[in-house]
């Protein structure tokens, strides 16, 4: 342990033609995302809910159909089944990808990593683009498998009763866009996390807001509450996921999910302003 | 080269840098000096582009931090040793500090065999030792082969033999004429390790000097007199150009006086020629770690809320004063605690 030695003095001029890129700044962010344990629980959890309460919530609605009782009540999967199948597993598991996207940012600052991270790559807007895209590229490819799982699965348990495909109308815009959502939810929540900088804190907000504020602004009266809440990020953004309209529904699902882009980037651009203005 | 140009960082009312200028030049160990809350880790922050400074630059190679183009090859630095993700190992850690640089991972198990950490290079460094994290600090630094290092606190927490090997380290980085900024708030670590020496306390600049140098200045030889006459020795002390000061009585021996500007021979001849008895006459020197509390004391921002007295108080150092027992301190005391 106590042999010290360091390599030849340095020569700075030899390597002066190696050009350090941005696809350098991507390889990093991989890295450090594939390399804590946190980031394969959280995607395991995430699937394992999606998947686990998909196919029970759906296989005992439909075992309550079979049943022929007339107390059976399963309204939702037979107004829109394919709804029902995306909705009920995803619904709870994006919770997972709220979490891993704060921890994403807040992880580098309760460890102090973010110190080492500021050091190699002193730019702070290209390291935070980097991570951003990333982690929405990870979220995106884990997202739309376990989006394509789920509604294959819900598929196969309601098949007998509603026969449901991905060629029938907006169904697989719905099954794609339920990735999209998922892929721009984690976004908003790395954005939340590099705001707030404490993973407590940040996990706090946004599954608060995601869970409550946001469906709050419902109760909301008159047209102008209604179109408060119709803009709202995860209400806006949750209509890309739903293969028919919502009465009274305001938004189409792509403008909907155009409006949930537009607070995610809103909130993108004013964490990464704090994270050039702040001391690390 | 690190130059450092009026300088200012402020925490809210506090001012944490407070105009500070210096250069810190190639092929030496440049020590940074001051007490705990002097303002040396904010310096280094600000070097590295962490936090903003007020006003003021600092540059490495003319070049502010975040305009190097790969700054671990231009600058190494060791922060606080634990900031790494306790879930991550210490190759993982390092592979991705080589990556931003585009540096290959080979580099990776040179530094980790450079450490001496290649056996548990693969375990997550929530585990580690607080020694181990150093080396995974000393390993980030050294990633890039760079020609600048900062340090800060690179010994704190280490055992003798950790100690000796950071102090061979930088000695031998800078022979190989690297610039090696280090900072400390031991007095007598810099002594054995800096060639040159900054200190700073309250975010000032107090001095920026040879080792030798501050050494050779800051320790203040005094000679230790005790007389039963000693209102008259002393009279006849400072009419010769003496400076005298009462010290405080410990209540077993008579007060005795503090002389400097006068070796003790010339007050030997002097109490002889005015006749008057001396019970006690030694040279001292002041141990150089009292002499950086004494430099210090006016700008250590947790300092006790005692008068500037004598000696230095968590007896970290050799002790002199009023105690009969370090009465005679002669020769520098440095290096004595942590010698190897």
């Amino acid at each position: 342990m106590t042999a010290v030695a360091p390599p030849a003095a340095p020569t700075p001029a030899a390597d002066a033609a190696r050009r350090v890129g941005f696809g350098h700044l991507l390889m990093t962010e991989w890295t450090k995302i594939r390399s804590v344990r946190s980031t394969l629980w959280t995607l395991i959890i995430f699937a394992v809910v999606s998947l686990g309460l998909t196919g029970l919530i759906t296989w005992l609605n439909i075992r309550a159909l079979n049943s022929g009782r007339t107390d059976a009540r399963s309204p939702g999967i037979a107004a829109d089944p394919v709804n029902f199948i995306l909705g009920t597993g995803l619904g709870l598991s994006q919770l997972a990808i709220c979490v891993l996207g704060v921890l994403v940012i807040t992880s580098e600052y309760s460890s102090g990593t973010i110190r080492a991270s500021l050091l190699a790559m002193p730019r702070r807007y290209p390291m935070l683009i980097a991570k951003g895209l990333v982690f929405s590229a990870l979220v995106f490819v884990i997202g739309e498998a376990v989006a394509f799982g789920s509604f294959f699965l819900g598929a196969a348990i309601v098949h007998s009763h509603f026969p449901v495909a991905l060629s029938q109308p907006n169904v697989t815009r719905a099954v794609i866009g339920s990735g999209l959502y998922l892929t721009v939810l984690g976004l908003f929540a790395l954005a939340i996390g590099s705001l707030i900088r404490h993973t407590a804190g940040a996990v706090t907000t946004v599954i608060g807001l995601v869970l409550v504020i946001f469906n709050l602004t419902g109760l909301l009266p008159y047209s102008w509450g209604a179109h408060i809440h119709a803009y709202m990020p995860t209400v806006a953004g949750v209509l890309i996921t739903q293969d028919k309209e919502q009465a009274g529904q305001l938004l189409s699902p792509w403008q909907g999910f155009g409006v949930f882009c537009a607070w995610t980037a809103l909130l993108l651009i004013a964490g990464a302003y704090l994270l050039k203005r702040r001391d690390a | 080269m690190i130059e450092v140009r009026d300088l200012t960082k402020r925490y809210g009312d506090t001012v944490a840098v407070d105009h500070l200028s210096f250069s810190v030049h190639p092929g030496r160990v440049t020590g940074f000096l001051g007490p705990n809350g002097a303002g040396k880790s904010t310096t280094m922050r600000l070097i590295l582009g962490l936090d903003r400074p007020e006003s003021g630059t600092a540059t490495i190679d003319g070049k502010r931090y975040d305009q190097l183009a790969r700054p671990l090859e231009t600058v190494g630095a060791l922060l606080e040793a634990k900031a790494m993700h306790t879930g991550r190992s210490a190759y993982n850690h390092l592979l991705f500090l080589a990556q931003s640089q585009g540096l290959p991972a080979r580099r990776v198990d040179e530094v980790l065999a450079m450490v001496g950490l290649t056996p548990v290079a693969h375990k997550r460094t929530g585990g580690y030792s607080l020694g181990m994290s150093q080396r995974v600090g000393i390993a980030a630094a050294m990633l890039g082969n760079p020609p600048a290092l900062l340090l800060d606190e690179p010994v704190n927490g280490l055992d003798p033999e950790g100690i000796l090997w950071v102090r061979n380290l930088m000695k031998q980085l800078a022979a190989e004429g690297r610039t090696i900024f280090v900072s400390s708030h031991l007095m007598n670590e810099m002594a054995v390790t800096a060639d040159h020496l900054i200190v700073i306390g309250k975010g000032k600049l107090i001095a920026d000097s040879p080792t030798q140098e501050f050494i050779e200045r800051s320790s203040e030889r005094s000679v230790l007199v005790r007389s039963p006459q000693a209102d008259r020795l002393s009279e006849l002390i400072t009419t010769e150009g003496g400076v005298v000061k009462q010290e405080t009585t410990n209540g077993t021996q008579p007060a005795g006086l503090s002389v400097t500007g006068m070796e003790a021979p010339r007050i030997g001849e002097l109490a002889a020629a005015g006749g008057i008895v001396l019970h006690e006459l030694t040279p001292r020197l002041a141990s150089l770690e009292e002499a950086f509390m004494e430099l210090t004391a006016d700008s250590t921002e947790f300092g006790a809320a005692t008068p500037a007295a004598p000696g230095p108080a968590d007896g970290s150092g050799p002790t002199h004063g009023p105690a009969p027992a370090g009465a005679g301190q002669p020769g520098p005391a440095r290096g004595e605690e942590i010698a190897p």
